[in-house]
């Protein structure tokens, strides 16, 4: 269990920001807004030395009322051992701050939520300024696999899914061979 | 850099390439010999894991995982069934049998890991001898684990709530032998490189990292501990039995390519004398909890989240599961990795040569089943 004084720290800093505070299985989870989360995420590495980036990944709950998914992270202090998770609700269309300029490792784990779950983070740069593109899938597939509605099985998809849930701008640049 | 700039040229590596260990594409932007640039392509071996993970019970994904990093599975089956055990509470309730048993194949697929790395690393790098000699031990631990798990590559042996099978005596006196030889035969392949001329020119000062670069790309596991920075999870983190064990952290404040092939041929001998000190302390008893022992029995943890991790040999695995109550995972991410060593290969071999990205590839132990999950 984290210590209070980061919470508190946390909560001083960003008063109206953080929507939620609790714990599962032994692990600090924070939901804070959407539009703090570069900032709460630079405060905590800059500020408080959680200096390790773990992962970032989404959840998907469609049946949820309100906004769609949860972006999730979860950070590290090599000198303190101490861990916290960051959570942010996103709705479908919403577009997520970058912090690829905060940690590097978060180059791949961008570029992987993009892939799968169709949420499109800004001002994201690659190595040598690449954009960002889909991690596993090819560049010209529809549909973001790790979403509830996408099938198990099956390959019959129309292009139904990119024109139906992407809007203009939040489109990768299929691009084979170019590279920045 | 644009890629109009005349003076440079893009070369395209892979996938289909001997050297990157499984499928890797590696878009090239090269000056001369130098690299200027490095775009990472991964996917061509995505088998949608995490997908599968929503649709199946959990014991049903214990085998899935040993298609992660199919090197190390007994540690994937390890590291899951932990977090599944994180996610149910019952951490502190596995029989201390069973925590020894997967603490010993857990190290024992750690040596077979490092011996797969070390033989493919020097094949990259030209050196055709040692793969011999490091497949020759590698067998005696197939050998092994086909004893106690019927299979020498996917074991499905460390399950949710202990292990599949207790070991058999043959198994020990096979282990207690392999503990004895394998320090003479780990000498040998140090003979072969640790002080050879072209070994060392070929990786003495190559993608040089330094301890902050290395935390910032998130690096993990041996690739850390190359760059001066002490941190092993089984010490800092302690899980299983690994408290009562004594072994050292190698770490090396170099962070170039040879400090990391030191790291993982050091690792070789902490795990042979863990093994040593589990033979004397393993304990009798049951290998199983009670509440595991029927598979068909569905597992259903209650709402909540948990993020479980271990080391294994490439760094460090994590499962992060969400569930909601029922008996199947709502969203289960794989930690992976290789995946965050694969994105961190462009910075490291910026600025160094062609031949030298190969030597960092090997340096990272990146496979692809687990990168591309």
């Amino acid at each position: 269990m984290l210590d209070e004084k980061i919470i508190a720290s946390l909560q001083d800093r960003f008063k109206e920001n953080i929507v939620e505070v609790g714990e599962s299985c032994g692990d600090s989870i924070v939901t804070v807004e959407l539009n703090s989360l570069h900032d709460v995420l630079s405060f905590l590495k800059k500020e408080l030395s959680f200096d390790y980036l773990l992962f970032i990944t989404a959840t998907d709950n469609p049946k949820r009322e309100g906004k769609r998914f949860d972006i999730v992270y979860q950070l590290r202090s090599t000198e303190t051992l101490d861990e916290i998770r960051i959570k942010a609700a996103v709705n479908e269309g919403e577009e997520v701050e970058s912090i690829t300029d905060i940690w590097v490792s978060a180059i791949g784990d961008e570029c992987e939520t993009y892939d799968m779950f169709g949420i499109w983070f800004k001002n994201h740069k690659g190595p040598g300024g690449e954009g960002l593109r889909r991690a596993f899938m090819p560049d010209d597939w529809n549909g973001h696999p790790l979403r509830k509605d996408y099938p198990l099985k099956g390959d019959d998809f129309s292009d139904k899914w990119v024109e139906k849930l992407l809007p203009e701008g939040q489109r990768h640049q299929p691009d084979h061979t170019r590279m920045p | 850099m644009s890629s109009s700039d005349i003076r440079t040229v893009e070369l395209n590596m892979g996938p289909q390439h001997p050297s990157t260990h499984g499928v890797l594409r590696l878009i090239l932007r090269i000056d001369g010999e130098k690299i200027v640039n490095i775009a990472p392509r991964v996917g061509y071996l995505h088998r949608g894991i995490e997908k599968l993970a929503e649709n199946m019970t959990y014991q049903q994904f214990t085998p899935v995982t040993d298609r992660l990093d199919y090197v190390y599975s007994m540690n994937n089956n390890f590291a899951y069934a932990s977090s599944v055990e994180k996610l149910l509470g019952v951490t502190d309730q596995i029989p201390e049998r069973a925590q020894y048993i997967r603490v010993i194949v857990a190290e024992l697929d750690r040596i077979a890991n490092h011996l797969v790395w070390l033989a493919t690393h020097a094949l990259d790098i030209g050196a055709m001898t040692p793969y011999f000699y490091c497949m020759r031990e590698r067998e005696l631990i197939l050998d092994m684990f086909e004893e106690i798990s019927g299979a020498r590559l996917l074991y499905n042996y460390v399950r949710i709530g202990g292990v599949a099978k207790d070991i058999t005596p043959r198994f020990m006196d096979m282990l207690k032998e392999f503990v004895k030889i394998f320090p003479k035969r780990w000498k040998e392949y140090d003979t072969l490189l640790t002080k050879n001329r072209i070994w060392m020119k070929r990786t003495k000062e190559v993608a040089v990292i330094s301890t902050e670069d290395a935390i910032n790309w998130g690096l993990s596991g041996p690739s850390l501990r190359g760059s001066n920075m002490e941190w092993d999870l089984r010490k800092k983190k302690p899980y299983s039995v690994y408290p009562e064990l004594e072994f050292d952290i190698p770490y090396y404040s170099e962070g170039d390519v040879y400090a990391r092939y030191l790291v993982r041929m050091e690792e070789m001998l902490q795990s042979n004398r863990i093994l040593e000190q589990c033979i004397e302390k393993i304990p009798d008893g049951p290998t199983m909890m009670d509440d595991f022992k029927k598979v068909s029995k569905p597992i259903k943890p209650p709402a909540g989240e948990a993020y479980g991790y271990n080391e294994v040999p490439g760094g460090e695995l994590g499962f992060y599961i969400v569930s909601e109550g029922k008996n199947k995972p709502h969203r289960m991410k794989i930690r992976a990795p290789s995946f965050v060593h694969a994105y961190a290969i462009p910075f490291a071999s910026k600025g160094y040569l062609i031949s030298d990205v190969v030597a960092v590839i090997g340096s990272f132990d990146v496979v692809f089943g687990e990168c591309d999950r």
